[in-house]
């Protein structure tokens, strides 16, 4: 069954609080070796039978409108994945 | 019934012996309840100590109350970044030595994050932050925090939260089952998702509880479900939540603590 | 951990506006009007700094002298609030109007400060920042006063509830707000959730914070003392709703226009949270002697203000600002928005105490320079001054307008249009008439919104919605706390704008004293549409005069608060929407009154006078009627209605009581009754034959000046002798009745509560999910 993965990060001039709370936590851990992190959101919509171009493209608009906000959020992957 | 008198300290006699059980509140960057659960120790008769997460001394307490709130903002997932605070790895030794330690909301999410609890909480079904107040069954009152309940008891106190939904595994779930390590059961309503309406558990010992509803919360008539609820919750008087305290403090001082 | 500032080695080289460069260059062009600036404003700076303005102070000039941050359409009439108070009013103000928020003394040595602002334009944009930021900047205001935040409130506006965006906004708004609010560990106790479709696309997000004190803690904005260090602390700056407080506050959203979008602003509630603890700590130690938060107009307010509230100067290093964004310009940085930021002075002595308070919460900071005695605001990007102002013409001396305004000439007509539509008649339809009313989008259950609020945490929440106000101990050890009410009706205000500013100030108070606290001070959000209208600056006008002139009948002063214009969308604006808040002191919050009766046998008393008045009732505006004149307003009567209610709750006369407001009479009793499922029997014959009116009017008029109360039996002749002393209309109207279920009408009808409860509880979730 193929799937389209979708990407969502946080623009990167929004703040991301996450990303900064996992980042302050990393180095008490001795992990030291980062210098940021950011935390985005991964979608996988499943598809029954072939992605055609069509059926992409409705995946393309989905990630623009209804999975990130385009305020403060990029889309910054949809790839279909076609293993099994 | 008349409505109760709200703040009424007279509810608690002093005794020297329950006073003399020290029982800490840890706080973390973010925890929200800690100075509620320290009242609810002093209301119980005991005495609160402060614990600071970044410090690794538990400064000769008893037993040990990881609080509710946004550790951490919750960011990462509940309790994932505050499992790992210098004072947790001595909470985690004290436990194994049978030191009583209880996590409300944020703090059953340290202890699952910890290992020291099986399973898992996350988002609500509903998707919502939800504050309610909330009827739950005691299922096991031979725990060091139920002991002053009745088994099948039922209080209610709030609950509030955004990732209160217990997940664990059948075989884990059947383990806690079989064992009777289900500590307390939401009644009537299941208010988001939880495996089998669970609303907390124990370690095999019975020493260490975690439950998502707030007992510190209902320990004061007229400030607890009393005050905000509607129908036969409101009309119960609101200070179900004290026998969690009053037990711990019991159990310490009957074992000679 | 100790922060370095950034290394000018990283700092992205500008094409830095120097004084001096500007100073030799007076004929470049600057985007004045692209900031928001008018030609006469633009021409006033260069005349206060003898030059051009660098694109640093242009920055701060723009977004300080904005409508937003300097009140330029408003503050002639803002003035009535400082004018109109006695000193009689200003006994128990520790701090009054124009510091971050007001303060009063409510005995004991314990002081509370509150405040109510909006964010409604941003929280349309981006519901859930937008609403979560207002969460933040209001409680930023209460920590800077000194206080620990103890509770929070958020009156809100939203379109008619069926049209298709309206979901996307209450989603998003309420869940902003409870996820911000939660977090930080505050209580949500109350509020407004009101449907309208003049809010469609002009959504109002006001939010209100309470903070509690001792009197010794209170802090003050101010930059004192030659050679103290200032310092940044919190999150670091980023792009954050850049021109935002000039931009986005400032002007309508049109949809002829492009829409200006700049960063959004991102709330960081564990941040704030760590920021109230450690703040909190650093006064504890006394280690602060000025602070203030950073809002609107961030490090261009922070500093312009600090400066000219002390000693009159202050010398910074802009580079050492800390940066998320390390691409922005000296102007930006001046302008960012970036939440969870305090600014702080500091003396000498105290750096040492105050690096350790900072490194316990792992909070950054940069000390950015020192106060001085010059009377001037300097600030230097890396060594060279980029701005050299004098801080009060940036901060206090702005632009002041004196707008023109009229009455609108279609009011006549809207006053003349009386309530004219068919009056239910018999018990069924009246019957009926109850269940739509309870049943409708303003009368409905709001649960589905309150229960999205944690309500508990503090543990000293002793009332909270559906409750009159919202209650808050503040003295653990004698029960002294406070009481809160935030109201607003938009359609009396915009039937009649003065008597409709009265007629919220006095269900505010109503509602204080209902709960039984005394009103002590009030705060204000005024939203309104466009200053540039003339029809709108009158209905501001008239509000402000009536409001000012309420609170002095009243004898409570307005401490502080917050103007929000330009709401409106294509040019159409909102109703006229003053939010009035009002603060009250219970000794012993023992003795509140909850709005629903519990004991069986109670006697039910209705105090006030019931008029024909449904103009501008929430029945006519079920019908979809909007026109006559608003219920009549008499504030000597609120005061004597206030004075009973709180006496009946200091001396235990009274169990339960509710005021009437929207919805009248089947309101109150509808919502006495499902508050703790108990129902009643109730006979109204004889009160409506005393106020000549028929049982439809008597149950749905909106008659000010009114409160239901249940009584215990050996407390009644005492009750009514109060009110016969004092000349207070009081009839008895019922029977507290546990076993009924239901509210019986008797000679009427008979209304089973479970069907109540479903009609007043199904409403949102159908809507919302």
């Amino acid at each position: 069954m193929p799937r389209i993965v979708v990407d969502v990060m946080p623009k990167p001039e929004i703040l991301d609080p996450q990303g900064k709370a996992i980042a302050g936590a990393l180095p008490r851990l001795g992990l030291t070796g980062f210098s940021g992190v950011r935390q985005g959101k991964r979608f996988e919509l499943t598809v029954d039978g072939d992605v055609t171009p069509e059926i992409l493209e409705q995946a393309r608009a989905a990630a623009s409108t209804l999975l990130s906000n385009p305020v403060i959020e990029d889309v910054t992957r949809v790839e279909v994945i076609s293993e099994a | 019934m008349s409505t109760p008198l709200i703040g009424d300290y007279s509810a608690a006699p002093e005794d020297a012996a329950l006073r003399a059980v020290r029982v800490g509140v840890i706080t973390f960057p973010g925890t929200l309840d800690d100075r509620d659960a320290a009242r609810a120790v002093r209301l119980a008769g005991g005495t609160a100590v402060e614990l600071w997460h970044g410090d690794a001394n538990l400064h000769d307490v008893d037993a040990v109350i990881i609080p509710g709130g946004f550790s951490y903002g919750d960011y990462l997932r509940a309790g994932a970044i505050s499992r790992f605070a210098p004072l947790m790895e001595k909470v985690v030794d004290a436990s194994k030595g049978g030191m009583p330690v209880l996590g409300i909301c944020n703090g059953f999410q340290i202890l699952t994050e910890a290992h020291l609890l099986p399973g898992s909480m996350i988002k609500n079904d509903h998707l919502k932050f939800m504050c309610r107040d909330q009827l739950l069954r005691v299922e096991n009152n031979a725990t060091a925090w139920t002991s002053g309940y009745t088994q099948g008891e039922g209080m209610v106190i709030p609950l509030k939260n955004q990732d209160g939904q217990y997940v664990a595994d059948e075989k884990t779930l059947d383990e806690l089952e079989g064992e009777g390590r289900v500590v307390f059961r939401y009644d009537g309503f299941n208010p988001n998702g939880s495996r089998r309406d669970i609303a907390g558990i124990t370690n095999a010992a019975g020493n260490v509880v975690g439950l998502m509803p707030h007992p510190e919360h209902a320990v004061e008539a007229g400030f607890g479900p009393d005050s905000s609820a509607r129908g036969d919750v409101a009309l119960r008087g609101g200070t179900d939540g004290i026998g969690v305290f009053t037990s711990v403090l019991t159990s310490l001082v009957a074992g000679g603590k | 951990m100790t922060v370095s500032a950034n290394s000018t080695a990283e700092q992205k080289k500008f094409n830095i506006d120097t004084v001096e460069h500007a100073a030799s260059t007076p004929d470049t062009p600057l985007p004045w009007a692209e900031l928001g600036l008018k030609e006469d404003e633009y021409n006033r700076v260069v005349e206060i700094l003898g030059r051009r303005p660098t694109a640093a102070e242009l920055a701060m000039y723009s977004v300080m002298w904005s409508e937003h941050c300097s009140y330029k359409s408003s503050k002639v009439h803002l003035k009535q609030f400082g004018d109109k108070v006695t000193e009689k009013m200003k006994e128990h103000l520790l701090v009054g109007i124009g510091e971050n928020a007001g303060v009063v003394d409510i005995g004991e040595g314990w002081a509370v400060t509150f405040k109510v602002e909006s964010h409604n334009h941003p929280s349309f944009v981006e519901p859930y920042q937008g609403a979560a930021t207002g969460v933040g900047g209001i409680v930023r205001d209460i920590i800077s006063m000194g206080a620990r935040p103890v509770a929070v409130m958020d009156p809100l506006r939203f379109g008619a509830i069926d049209h298709p965006d309206t979901a996307r906004l209450v989603h998003g708004i309420v869940s902003g707000i409870g996820g911000y609010g939660n977090s930080l560990g505050l209580p949500n106790i109350g509020g407004e959730v009101v449907f309208d479709s003049v809010y469609q696309g002009n959504p109002l997000v006001n939010a209100l914070a309470v903070g509690v004190m001792r009197h010794e803690d209170i802090r003050l904005a101010n930059a004192s003392g030659a050679g103290n260090k200032v310092v940044l602390f919190g999150a670091r700056t980023g792009g954050d709703g850049i021109g935002g407080a000039s931009v986005l506050a400032s002007e309508s959203f049109d949809d002829a226009k492009p829409s200006k979008r700049p960063a959004v602003q991102v709330g960081d509630p564990f941040a704030e949270k760590v920021l109230i603890e450690c703040c909190l700590e650093l006064f504890k130690a006394s280690v602060v002697e000025g602070i203030q938060d950073l809002g609107a107009a961030g490090i261009s307010c922070a500093t312009s203000e600090l400066a000219s509230n002390g000693d009159g100067g202050m010398h910074v290093e802009l580079t050492k600002v800390l940066l998320r964004d390390p691409s922005l310009t000296p102007g930006e940085i001046l302008m960012s928005e970036s939440q969870e930021r305090m600014m702080a002075v500091v003396t000498p002595e105290n750096v040492e105490a105050f690096e350790a308070i900072m490194d316990k919460w792992n909070v950054e900071y940069s000390w950015l320079g020192e106060v001085t005695d010059t009377g001037r605001l300097i600030i230097d990007w890396d060594g060279e001054t980029i701005v050299d102002v004098d801080p009060r013409t940036v901060a206090h001396e702005g632009p002041v307008y004196n707008r023109p305004f009229h009455r609108p000439e279609w009011l006549d007509g809207v006053q003349a249009d009386s309530f004219g539509e068919e009056r239910p008649f018999g018990g069924e339809a009246v019957k009926n008439a109850v269940l739509e009313l309870m049943a409708s989008p303003n009368m409905c259950d709001k649960s589905w919104v309150t229960n999205q609020y944690d309500r508990y945490v503090q543990g000293n929440t002793a009332l909270a919605m559906p409750d009159d106000a919202g209650v808050i101990r503040v003295d653990e050890e004698t029960g002294l706390g406070v009481a809160i009410s935030t109201d607003a009706n938009g359609r009396y205000t915009y039937l009649n704008p003065y008597e409709g500013a009265k007629l919220a100030l006095a269900e505010s108070y109503r509602n204080v004293a209902t709960s039984g606290a005394r009103p002590m001070a009030v705060t204000d959000c005024l939203n309104f549409g466009s200053p540039e209208d003339p029809e709108v600056m009158w209905q501001f006008a008239e509000a402000v005069r009536g409001l000012a002139d309420g609170c002095q009948e009243l004898g409570v002063p307005v401490t502080g608060g917050n103007v929000s214009l330009y709401n409106q969308t294509g040019g159409v604006a909102i109703h006229p929407t003053p939010v009035v808040g009002v603060l009250g002191v219970f000794d012993d919050v023992a003795r509140r009154t909850p709005s629903g009766w519990r004991e069986d046998g109670q006697a039910i008393y209705l105090m006030g006078v019931t008029r024909d008045e449904l103009d501008g009732s929430e029945f006519a505006n079920l019908r979809g009627h909007l026109g006559g004149q608003p219920p009549k307003v008499d504030l000597q009567a609120e005061k004597l209605l206030g004075d009973l209610l709180i006496n009946a709750s200091r001396d235990g006369m009274i169990d339960a009581a509710h005021d009437l407001s929207e919805g009248g009479l089947a309101a109150a009793l509808s919502e006495m009754a499902l508050r703790f499922g108990v129902g009643a029997r109730i006979g109204l014959d004889e009160v409506a034959e005393r106020d000549g009116v028929d049982l439809f009017t008597l149950l749905f008029s909106e008659s000010q000046a009114r409160a239901v109360v249940s009584v215990a039996r050996s407390e009644e002749v005492r009750f009514k002798d109060m009110c016969s002393a004092r000349g207070f209309a009081h009839s008895r109207i019922g029977v507290v009745d546990t076993e009924i279920g239901a509210l019986d009408f008797q000679g009427h009808f008979v209304l089973p509560l479970d069907e109540l409860k479903e009609a007043h509880e199904g409403t949102l979730p159908k809507h919302f999910g």
